[in-house]
């Protein structure tokens, strides 16, 4: 805290004209809880889909069930979330009318649809296995569906392999949604939020891993929330050091309360995490710190957005200076 | 495709009537924008949004008199005279010469517009005169327009005459074109759910006709015509504007090689760009894709390789603490031996499951197995 105070005040008071004060972006027009939501369980589901891939390929077959079903419940209701927040909901599927590069969710919609069908169908095999009795049941009194089940295991094998990819992309395309904005703090910080949206993802797979295996199978899941937790933290504190005047929204107002709330929560659910060993208080106490500090971390990337993009100073100031150090930008037209 | 039009909007002939805002209200049938009173200036409407796609800028700036030896008199001139040199001072430590040059030169700057927008309540000083400013503000219809790069629905397009328009049909309201926009342009409707901006009157381009506000306007501050043409005129009317002793004349957005490849709607303007709320050094987002995907794909190997040291370690650990051999091979073999037995008959499978959990205790020991975990 104290380092942060004398950091605010080595950020000179910035002077700039503007109209009437008004902002010169629109700020994004996402909602709470949708969008950080989303945010969150889409880091959740990729990094536990990896996770699963993993356990799988290392026969810990209970953290690699809880892994499967964190991801494909994870993706699903963050598909919610995200159609749910949609001006137009009934519209969602002309989020796949065309594939386009260029745009950060266009791809993000095509690597949820790939990564939520295949978790899911990751997630029914290793339930399928998990509950014999159940399916058994299933195909005595529907025999069609005997060829499915019989199928299962080898395509949730075959797509829990697959989840690994669209899993890992899954927790970091959101960071490159946000940079690709015209909102100062988003868009300058496009080195570290990427890093800072896979570690809290790795934080809250590692905690979902931990909250929800037995504590002897889930040694791996304590590790993963630890590394998370050095990821995001480490990533945070380079991002707002290497900002300055376009990284001051990161600790202002409540976006600043919730970035530290997600500082203290992470590094402590980390630090936690390391020592819970068999202990069940422990266990419980580091998973939803864990939890809670990603879910922080998402609320405040948000807010530290709108709050960019409402004060004019964000967008001006480094323009101004850009002109006047003689190097504006230049995309030119082609010929 | 036909030839890319454009509009050339002449600030320095601007008469702040808003014919152009209502003519486009009245052709697009935009709905109304809440009729606010904004008590800052003779400005209605604030800023360009989903319901108002031209909107009339309207600057009231104080500026002193500068008297022999170029020493402002009075005391909102000097307040403000101060104001600005410090804003001045702290901007732009680098190179500023021509800056200051053209601002003593010409007409010099009216400070009250700071960042906090503090000094409006301030009348005219004794020894200030007045200065009005007035722009209609529109969408840009960039070369390389941010909106259109990141519409995920491909509702956004460039039409024939190089403009781009939303088609409201496909707009599923993701709202991603509303803070890609380094204008701060187009914007959600809340109460219809989808995107809107101004269409450069795509429909009276169709059929051979002028957009409304172009249409409109009594003084032809808004010049409507091929984009080529329009920037020879824009370079002309600038360089007369010069020869007539107002060096603050500036085109913004006329260059095909600024951070957005040039707009096709660009104006000449009397005072800094942000005086009229629009950008001073726009930059379309998409130019730093490559490299945001690039650090995203470094962050995604992280995720996996961190993910692997943790189970590499915990591996280690196990056969270190010599725990590995009971789930490795007793778990995983009576595993197989369920979905073996399973496959077959169903009843077997709750003995073998059973056995499975006996592995497992013995595997853990005692402590702490009969709390479940379903151990």
């Amino acid at each position: 805290m104290g380092a942060l105070m004398r950091e605010d005040a080595m950020v000179p008071e910035a002077e700039f004209r503007s109209y009437y004060g008004q902002p010169v972006i629109k700020a994004p027009v996402w909602h709470e809880p949708h969008m950080p939501v989303y945010l969150y369980l889409g880091g959740l589901s990729g990094a536990a889909s990896v996770m699963a891939a993993l356990a799988g390929l290392t026969g810990r077959d209970r953290l690699a069930l809880t892994a499967r079903v964190t991801a494909a419940v994870g993706a699903t209701i963050g598909a919610g979330f995200l159609t749910a927040e949609l001006g137009r909901p009934e519209r969602f599927l002309n989020m796949l009318r065309v594939f386009k590069p260029t745009s950060p969710m266009s791809m993000g919609s095509w690597i949820l649809t790939a990564h939520s069908g295949l978790t899911t169908i990751a997630a029914a095999s290793a339930v399928a296995a998990a509950l014999p009795a159940a399916t058994s049941k299933i195909t005595t009194t529907l025999p069609a569906a005997s060829a499915i089940t019989a199928l299962l295991p080898a395509a949730g094998d075959a797509a829990v392999l697959a989840t690994a990819v669209t899993g890992s992309l899954m927790a970091t395309y959101t960071a490159v949604l946000l940079a690709d904005t015209a909102v100062p703090a988003w868009h300058e910080a496009h080195r570290e939020l990427p890093f800072l949206f896979a570690g809290s993802a790795l934080a809250s797979a590692g905690a979902a891993g931990m909250l929800a295996t037995p504590r002897v199978e889930a040694g791996p899941a304590r590790a993963v929330a630890a590394l998370g937790a050095v990821m995001e933290t480490t990533a945070g504190a380079v991002m707002e050091r290497r900002l300055g005047l376009v990284g001051e929204p990161y600790q202002l107002g409540r976006a600043g309360r919730l970035m530290r709330a997600a500082r203290v929560l992470t590094a402590g659910g980390g630090l936690l995490a390391t020592v819970a060993g068999r202990s069940r208080t422990l266990t419980a106490l580091s998973g939803l710190a864990l939890t809670a500090g990603s879910l922080c971390v998402r609320f405040g990337a948000l807010e530290a957005g709108r709050l960019s993009a409402a004060d004019p100073k964000y967008t001006v100031v480094p323009q101004r200076q850009r002109l006047e150090a003689g190097k504006p930008a230049s995309v030119p037209a082609q010929p | 495709m036909a030839e890319r039009m454009g509009f050339f909007t002449d600030t320095s002939i601007c008469i702040g009537c808003k014919a152009c805002e209502v003519a486009c209200k009245e052709w697009n049938d935009v709905p109304d924008d809440g009729f606010v009173f904004r008590a800052t200036s003779y400005d209605n409407t604030g800023s360009l949004g989903a319901n108002t796609w031209r909107h009339v800028a309207f600057i009231e700036q104080q500026r002193p008199v500068r008297q022999a030896g170029g020493q402002s008199q009075g005391q909102a001139g000097s307040q403000d005279q101060s104001q600005e040199q410090a804003g001045h001072g702290q901007v732009s430590s680098q190179g500023q010469g021509q800056d200051q040059s053209q601002e003593q030169a010409g007409q010099g700057q009216a400070g009250q517009v700071s960042g906090q927008g503090q000094g409006q309540a301030d009348g005219p000083g004794p020894d200030s005169i007045e200065r009005w400013l007035m722009s209609s503000d529109v969408c840009k219809h960039c070369t390389h327009a941010a909106c259109l790069d990141v519409c995920p629905t491909g509702a956004l397009f460039r039409t024939e005459f190089g403009t781009v328009v939303v088609q409201e049909d496909i707009c599923n309201g993701c709202g991603y074109c509303v803070p890609a926009c380094p204008y701060g342009v187009i914007d959600r409707r809340e109460r219809d759910g989808r995107a809107w901006k101004c269409t450069m009157c795509y429909d009276r381009q169709l059929g051979g006709l002028e957009p409304a506000c172009a249409k409109a306007c009594p003084t032809d501050s808004i010049q409507f015509g091929p984009l080529d043409e329009l920037r020879l005129r824009a370079e002309e009317r600038v360089e007369r504007l010069h020869e007539e002793g107002r060096p603050e004349a500036r085109l913004y957005g006329a260059s095909p090689d600024d951070g957005v490849g040039g707009d096709g709607a660009f104006f000449l303007l009397l005072d800094e760009p942000e005086v009229y709320g629009l950008p001073p050094d726009p930059v379309v987002t998409t130019r730093d894709l490559p490299t945001m995907w690039r650090w995203a794909g470094g962050a995604a190997v992280s995720l996996v390789g961190a993910m692997a040291v943790s189970f590499v370690a915990e591996s280690i650990v196990e056969k270190v603490t010599g725990r590995a051999g009971a789930r490795g091979s007793h778990r995983g073999s009576v595993r197989e031996a369920l979905r073996t037995i399973d496959r077959g008959q169903s009843g077997h499978g709750a003995v073998v499951r059973e056995a499975l959990k006996m592995v497992d205790r013995g595997r853990t020991g005692t402590r702490g197995s009969h709390r479940g975990w379903g151990r």
